[in-house]
């Protein structure tokens, strides 16, 4: 296992061991604190947690592989985040998702988040974010983006260095 | 395992209380309580009252051996209960009987305990209809590869697609293609896409083989039974996992592809492997093993059996299998060879014969040779065979009827510890005739050079071996798969089994050619069938006393050991 927890993490998952009535309760939380601190979360991560809980490995790796924002590989820098739920699709989120896709080179025909090789942008369709109103609307990181006009596209890729 | 799986399940002698309820209009009576798949009493559901009605509720996610889940949702039904008034007392009809309150909703019956006067109704249309509705997103992603399936004919979902399912598809749309022949362990081979998600595989290895090794990973139509990345479905009882999938998704990597499952001529046999003696059935087509599948037996294996014993059968189709009768070398008929070690043993003296039999043969044929023994005046002993246990089915020892020889006197409760003596007899002289059955007893303590002092080496045995060898006869014997017989378990369980295959060549079953032996040296006969040989020993035998060859059943019988 060469997941090493640092020792705040590793202090971090036993303070949030102890919200729960049984260990088994945190794995959630505990798989963000870890993917928090690395950005994603290996499968020896994942033994990590197991172990930590009191867990076989396929117990946490069933929640890690339910949630797509619990990642199993590393991700880029910046993750652009699109929206495609109904007002966002309409609004063309498609078509934000496909000029993301070609100005980094990425295949706009796959599925699932993709990554530029050189590990600065992650593109990826997310379901409702919760601004129908000023479709079509994306997430860099943490950061919230409205009325994503191809030139405002652009101008945001610009700011990410 | 639960204490259930290996010990009686009848319900302890407290009584339990009975209840009344109508299934599909006929009322039965069914206990309040039933023991569960870990053998604790709980509530009695509706599915186990259908079943004490004989009436049959499809099913795939509910096992009688696995705690209940209820996601098929197959097993719905309708029910009502006994109507109370405002003043909670029963309305009652017109006729004075109480007026039943339909519900609703369905229910599970798998998981919905019954209680007094309820009615379970199975054969509403309402019923049908939620049958064929489950059924038919239970096929939405499945890939309907019956011709090339392993399940076929064995299938839960084309049994019960013949009861509710429709001949068209209305599914317009792409059906999600999962993963085919997915490696899970090193006998276990999934496809992914006929799974229907009914757990049954995860609840068995967590809580009956007690190996939390098999989850559901992903979301929705992706979702897939699956390990851990580099942690394969490697214990020893992951074939049962096989036997429970109600589809073909589980298969039996040395089952896979190999036989209609249709063709399979089924015997009922127990296991050898061990002296705990799991009930199987023999899948056999034309002389030929094919496979072992557990056979329900609640008081020795439950519906489980282990891996290791379930894919040892490899071994009776050998091709260097004995298959010839040889004196000195020369091939020869049973008829000549016998009347041969006849005349020599009636005229050998008494104290010179040493018998080594083993404690793989049947009572039956161990009983046989203990007359020999008791007119010879002859010396005998067995082999023991140790390995490792678990907790749940396996026995560390790896004889099948230690038991069986020790009650037949064939050898002490500690078993070879005659052995010392008998290489003694035979290095002083004194022993000139030895009879091994089965055993290679140059392992034992009895090497080449003592062999080669004996006058006479008989020897019966079913695989060549370093004292097969040197024997100066050679009878060939059968497997259990290949003769009648019965086993005396670690317990004192006496089971019997059936001839599932012919023996190869000129071999023949022990029993058969002891039973001439005995009488020409003995004079006793009166048993050439089985069920008369078994019924002379059980009168014979004290601990066997009463017991006959029919009231073993198929289930066996319990004796004091």
């Amino acid at each position: 296992m060469n997941f090493a927890a640092t020792k705040e993490l590793e202090a971090e998952v036993d303070e949030l061991i102890t919200h729960y009535p049984v260990k088994r309760a945190a794995s959630l939380m505990v798989l963000h604190a870890i993917q928090e601190q690395f950005g994603w979360i290996s499968q020896e991560a994942v033994q990590w947690t197991a172990k930590k809980l009191e867990l076989q490995p396929i117990n946490v790796f069933e929640i890690l592989t339910f949630y797509p924002m619990l990642r199993q590989e590393p991700m880029g820098k910046y993750q652009i985040k699109v929206c495609r739920t109904l007002s966002c699709a309409l609004g063309g989120a498609y078509e934000l998702r496909e000029h993301f896709c070609k100005k980094f080179g990425l295949d706009a025909h796959k599925h699932g988040a993709q990554t530029t090789p050189d590990g600065k942008f992650t593109v990826e369709f997310v379901e409702c974010l919760a601004s129908c109103g000023t479709a079509p609307v994306m997430m860099v990181n943490d950061d919230f983006y409205e009325g994503v006009s191809h030139a405002k596209a652009d101008e945001i890729v610009g700011e990410c260095q | 395992m639960s204490t259930a799986a290996t010990t009686e399940t009848k319900p302890a002698p407290t009584a339990i209380e009975k209840i009344k309820v109508k299934v599909d209009g006929r009322e039965i009576e069914v206990p309040r309580l039933i023991a569960d798949w870990s053998g604790k009493l709980t509530p009695t559901t509706m599915i186990q009252a259908c079943e004490l009605a004989k009436t049959e509720v499809p099913h795939y996610c509910y096992h009688p051996k696995l705690p209940v889940v209820g996601n098929c949702r197959m097993c719905l039904v309708e029910y009502g209960m006994p109507a109370l008034g405002p003043d909670r007392k029963p309305v009652l009809n017109s006729d004075g009987t109480p007026k039943i309150a339909k519900m609703p909703r369905p229910a599970i019956s798998c998981a919905t305990p019954i209680s007094p006067g309820m009615e379970i109704y199975t054969t509403t249309p309402a019923v049908k209809q939620m049958r064929e509705g489950v059924l038919e997103s239970l096929l939405i992603n499945h890939p309907l590869d019956c011709p090339i399936c392993d399940q076929a004919g064995e299938c839960k979902l084309q049994e019960y697609s013949v009861d509710y399912g429709q001949s068209a598809s209305r599914f317009v749309e792409t059906k999600v293609h999962k993963p085919k022949a997915v490696d899970l362990g090193p006998r276990i081979m999934l496809d992914a896409e006929r799974c229907i998600l009914c757990t049954r595989c995860i609840r068995f290895t967590k809580d009956i083989a007690g190996d939390d090794a098999l989850g559901i990973i992903n979301r929705g139509s992706y979702n897939t039974i699956a390990t851990f990345p580099g942690m394969p479905f490697d214990n020893n009882y992951t074939l049962n996992t096989v036997d429970i999938c109600p589809v073909g998704a589980l298969t039996s990597k040395d089952f896979r592809f190999k036989m209609r499952v249709w063709f399979l001529k089924e015997t009922k046999s127990v296991c050898t492997s061990c002296a705990t003696g799991c009930n199987v059935l023999i899948g056999s087509r034309e002389d030929k093993i094919q496979r072992y599948t557990p056979r329900e037996n609640d008081a020795v294996n439950g519906p489980w059996m282990c891996d290791a014993g379930r894919l040892n059968y490899k071994w009776i189709g050998r091709d260097d299998r004995l298959k010839d009768v040889l004196v000195r070398g020369q091939k020869t008929t049973w008829t000549a060879a016998l009347n041969e070690i006849s005349d020599k043993l009636k005229k050998s003296q008494a104290g010179s014969v040493a018998i080594v039999a083993s404690a793989r043969q049947t009572n039956e044929e161990l009983w046989l040779i203990s007359k020999l023994k008791s007119k010879l005046g002859a010396i005998s002993d067995s082999v023991a065979r140790v390995g490792e246990s678990d907790k749940l089915l396996v026995s560390a020892d790896k004889n099948p009827n230690t038991n069986g020889a020790r009650l037949t006197g064939i050898c002490f409760s500690e078993i070879g510890t005659s052995l010392p003596q008998i290489a003694n007899g035979i290095a002083s002289g004194k022993i000139k005739t030895l009879i091994v059955f089965g055993e290679d007893v140059t392992k034992h303590g009895i090497g080449a050079d003592l062999l080669g002092k004996l006058d006479n080496l008989i020897v019966s045995d079913i695989l060549p071996n370093a004292t097969t060898k040197l024997a100066h006869y050679i009878l060939p014997g059968c497997a259990h798969a290949e003769k009648r017989g019965s086993f005396t378990n670690t317990k004192g369980r006496v089971q019997k089994f059936m001839k599932a295959v012919e023996a190869p060549g000129d071999a023949r079953a022990e029993w058969e050619f002891l039973h001439d032996l005995v009488f020409n040296v003995t004079g006793q006969d009166g048993f050439v069938t089985i069920e008369g040989l078994f019924n002379a020993m059980a009168a014979d035998v004290s601990a066997f006393n009463g017991l006959t060859w029919a009231t073993l059943g198929d289930t066996g019988v319990t004796v004091k050991i």
